[in-house]
C-alpha cells in the first residue's frame, strides 16, 4: 500500500472541497471542514499529552518515585509540580456547580503571572525602545552640513508618532488643535495599515501558490 | 617587540618593490625575492610577540549566575594576531583549560555556564599561527546571580509611575469622580448591530480571538462580549460564541450566564451557544465560517488577536450580510478589518471600550491614567527631540 500517494490524494480532495467554499456552502464543505475540526482537535489533544504533560509533569513524578528520590519517604525531588498539576485539575471543577468557583484559582494564577511576565517584556522590548528611537535630532548633520532627506525623515517620524498618539487620547474630544492632530494620526494609521496590507497579501498569493503546486504538481504531476 | 615591527616593514617594502617595480621584467625574479621575503618572514617570526595588558575578571554583573567577564586591553600586536584564547582554572598555577576564543581587536569575554559560589583564574594568550603569548593571571572571579538587575532600573522607574498614576485614578473614580471619555464611534455601533439582529430574527456571532485567557486582548474582548450578551439578553437574542481555547470557552460561558442574569433573563441563557471548536488555527476559521454560512448571524463581533484567518472570517461575515464590529490589537490584522468591516476598533480603543461600555470605576482610571501617561509621553517626545537637536541626549538615556 503506497501511504504517501493515498496521503496525497485525500490531500488533495480534501483541499479542493474546502475551495468549493467559494461557490457557496455545500456538503463536500461541510465535510471537510468537520474533518478537519474534528482531526485538528483529537491531534492537539495528543500533542499536548505527549509533549507537555508526560515529559514536564508525568515523567519527572514517576521517575522521582521509580529512583527512591523522595524526601521523608513519600514527597518526590519535584514535588513542585503537584502545584500546577492541582490547578490543572480545578479547571475540570467547572463542570461540578457546587464547587464550580474552584476553577477561579486556576484562572486568577494564569492570568496574573502571565500579565506580570508580559508588562516587564513589552516594555523593555517595545515601549522604551521605541520611545528612545523617536528621539532623532530636528535637524540632521552630515559631514557638517545639514542633510535634508536625513532631517525630513526624523520630522516625518516624531511627527507621525506624536499624531497617533494624539488620536489614541481619548480623555478629550477630537475638536480644534487635537482634533487636526487626530486627523494627522488618521492618516499615517492608514498609509501604515495600506503597506501592512500589501506586503501580507504577498504572503497569501504565496500560501496560495504552495497549494496550487501541491495540487499541480504532486498530485496532478502537470507540472515540476 | 620592536626589532620584529621594523623587520615587518622592512618586508613590505621590498614586498612592494618585487611586486610593482617595473625594472623586474623576469617573472622568476620577482618570484625569488618574494621567497626570499617569506623565509624571512618566518625565520623573524620567533621574535617575542607582545601578550595583551590589564587583564580583569569578575562577576558578570546584573546576570542570573554561572557567567564570569574577562576584559584585557589589546596587544600592541593586535594587527598581527589571529585571536585571543582565554583560558580558566579554579587555581592561579593552572593548568589552564580553554574557555573560548575571540578575534583579534576584541577586548571581552563573557564565560558562561560556570557554577555559582566556585573562584576562577583567567589567562588572555595572543595568538598567531605558531606562537602566542600569555597575560598575567587574573581573579579570582566568582560568579553569583544577582537580586536586582540595575540595567533595568528605567522600567522598574516607569512602571511605578505608570501603577502610580493609574491607582490615583482609580481612587478618584471610586469617589465618584465624573471621567471623561470621547465617544467611539465602533460602540455607537453595538446596539445598532444588536437591534438589526433582532429585527431580522438571527443570533449574534461573537468571535473572541486566537489567543488563550492569559493575554489581555482577550481579557478586553471578554469584556465587550459581557456588554453585547446584556445588550442581546434584554433583545431576547441568542449569542453563538465559538471558542478556541477551553478556558475561554469556560470564562465567556460564566459572563455570558451573569449577563443574562443581570438582565433578568437566565432563562434564556443556552450554555451549548458558546462552544469549543478546535485549537487549530485554520480548523477554527473553517469551523467559524461554517458557523457564519449556517446560522447566518445578524452581526459578527470579530474581538481578540487574529492571526492569518482574520480575513477569512471578515470576508466571510461581510458575504452573509452581517453587520461586523471588529477589534484588535494585531497590527497586521488591522488592515484586513478596517477593508471588510463595517467598524474597527484599533489597537487600545478596544481597551477603551471596556470602559466606555462599562462605566467601572477600576476600568475608568485605568484609561485616564494611560491617557496621563501617554501625556508625559508626548511631552517627553517633544523635550527630548529639541535636545537631541542640540546633541544633548539626556532624555535618550533613560529609555535605553
Amino acid at each position: 500500500m503506497n501511504w504517501t500517494l493515498l496521503g496525497i490524494w485525500i490531500g488533495a480532495l480534501l483541499t479542493l472541497c474546502i475551495y468549493s467554499f467559494l461557490y457557496k456552502d455545500n456538503p463536500f464543505y461541510k465535510f471537510a471542514e468537520h474533518v478537519y475540526v474534528g482531526i485538528s482537535a483529537g491531534y492537539l489533544l495528543a500533542q499536548d499529552y505527549w509533549v507537555q504533560l508526560r515529559p514536564n509533569l508525568f515523567l519527572p513524578l514517576w521517575n522521582d518515585y521509580a529512583q527512591g528520590q523522595v524526601h521523608f519517604g513519600f514527597i518526590p525531588a519535584h514535588w513542585y509540580l503537584f502545584i500546577p498539576g492541582i490547578l490543572g485539575l480545578l479547571v475540570f471543577t467547572i463542570f461540578i456547580p457546587k464547587v464550580s468557583w474552584m476553577f477561579r484559582y486556576t484562572l486568577a494564577f494564569t492570568v496574573g503571572v502571565f500579565s506580570g511576565l508580559a508588562i516587564t517584556a513589552e516594555l523593555s522590548a517595545r515601549v522604551l525602545p521605541q520611545i528612545g528611537g523617536t528621539l532623532r535630532p530636528l535637524l540632521e548633520l552630515q559631514n557638517g552640513h545639514v542633510s535634508p532627506w536625513e532631517t525630513f525623515c526624523n520630522l516625518f517620524l516624531v511627527v507621525g508618532v506624536l499624531a497617533t498618539l494624539i488620536y489614541f487620547f481619548f480623555s478629550k474630544e477630537h475638536k480644534g488643535f487635537i482634533g487636526a492632530g487626530a486627523k494627522l494620526g488618521v492618516w499615517y494609521l492608514m498609509v501604515a495599515f495600506g503597506a501592512a496590507f500589501g506586503y501580507t497579501v504577498m504572503a497569501r498569493i504565496s500560501l496560495l501558490i504552495g497549494r496550487m503546486q501541491f495540487l499541480l504538481g504532486d498530485w496532478l504531476h502537470l507540472m515540476r | 617587540m620592536q626589532n620584529y615591527s621594523r623587520l615587518r616593514s622592512g618586508f613590505r617594502k621590498a614586498q612592494q618593490l618585487a611586486l610593482n617595480n617595473h625594472h623586474f621584467k623576469n617573472q622568476g625574479l620577482r618570484a625569488l625575492l618574494l621567497f626570499a621575503w617569506l623565509a624571512l618572514l618566518a625565520s623573524t617570526s620567533s621574535a617575542a610577540l607582545a601578550p595583551p595588558e590589564d587583564i580583569k575578571a569578575f562577576d558578570t554583573p546584573n546576570d542570573a549566575g554561572g557567567s564570569n567577564t574577562i576584559t584585557w586591553k589589546a596587544s600592541p600586536d593586535d594587527s598581527l594576531l589571529l585571536g585571543y584564547s582565554v583560558k580558566r582554572n579554579a587555581k592561579p598555577e593552572g593548568p589552564f583549560e580553554e574557555a573560548g576564543v575571540v578575534l583579534k581587536g576584541q577586548e571581552e569575554f563573557q564565560d558562561a555556564g560556570l557554577t555559582d559560589g566556585q573562584k576562577y583564574y583567567y589567562r588572555v594568550d595572543a595568538r598567531v599561527l605558531g606562537d602566542s603569548a600569555s597575560s598575567a593571571v587574573a581573579g579570582p572571579a566568582v560568579p553569583s546571580a544577582q537580586w536586582f538587575n540595575l540595567g533595568r532600573v528605567n522600567i522598574l522607574a516607569f512602571i511605578m509611575l505608570f501603577a502610580g498614576v493609574v491607582l490615583w485614578y482609580i481612587a478618584r473614580a471610586k469617589k465618584g469622580a465624573k471621567l471623561f471619555i470621547r465617544r467611539i464611534a465602533g460602540l455607537d455601533a453595538v446596539e445598532e448591530a444588536v437591534g438589526r439582529s433582532t429585527e431580522m430574527g438571527r443570533p449574534l456571532m461573537f468571535i473572541p480571538g486566537l489567543l488563550s485567557i492569559d493575554d489581555v486582548t482577550t481579557l478586553a474582548a471578554l469584556t465587550i462580549l459581557g456588554r453585547v450578551a446584556r445588550k442581546a439578553a434584554e433583545y431576547d437574542t441568542p449569542v453563538l460564541v465559538p471558542c478556541t481555547d477551553p478556558l475561554v470557552m469556560t470564562t465567556a460561558q460564566e459572563i455570558v450566564k451573569q449577563s443574562y442574569s443581570e438582565a433578568g433573563r437566565p432563562d434564556a441563557y443556552r450554555e451549548g451557544n458558546i462552544s469549543y471548536l478546535t485549537y487549530d488555527q485554520f480548523g477554527y476559521a473553517a469551523g467559524c465560517d461554517g458557523m457564519m454560512l449556517r446560522e447566518k448571524p445578524g452581526a459578527v463581533f470579530l474581538q481578540g488577536y487574529f492571526y492569518a484567518e482574520s480575513l477569512i472570517l471578515a470576508e466571510t461575515g461581510h458575504s452573509i450580510g452581517a453587520i461586523q464590529i471588529a477589534g484588535t490589537t494585531a497590527v497586521d490584522q488591522l488592515p484586513f478589518f478596517v477593508t471588510a468591516c463595517d467598524y474597527t476598533l484599533i489597537g487600545e480603543e478596544m481597551y477603551a471600550a471596556s470602559s466606555y461600555l462599562t462605566r467601572e470605576p477600576i476600568m475608568l482610571g485605568t484609561l485616564k491614567g494611560e491617557d496621563l501617561i501617554k501625556l508625559l509621553i508626548v511631552l517627553a517626545l517633544t523635550v527630548g527631540v529639541v535636545l537631541e537637536t542640540f546633541g544633548k541626549h539626556w532624555i535618550q538615556a533613560l529609555f535605553q
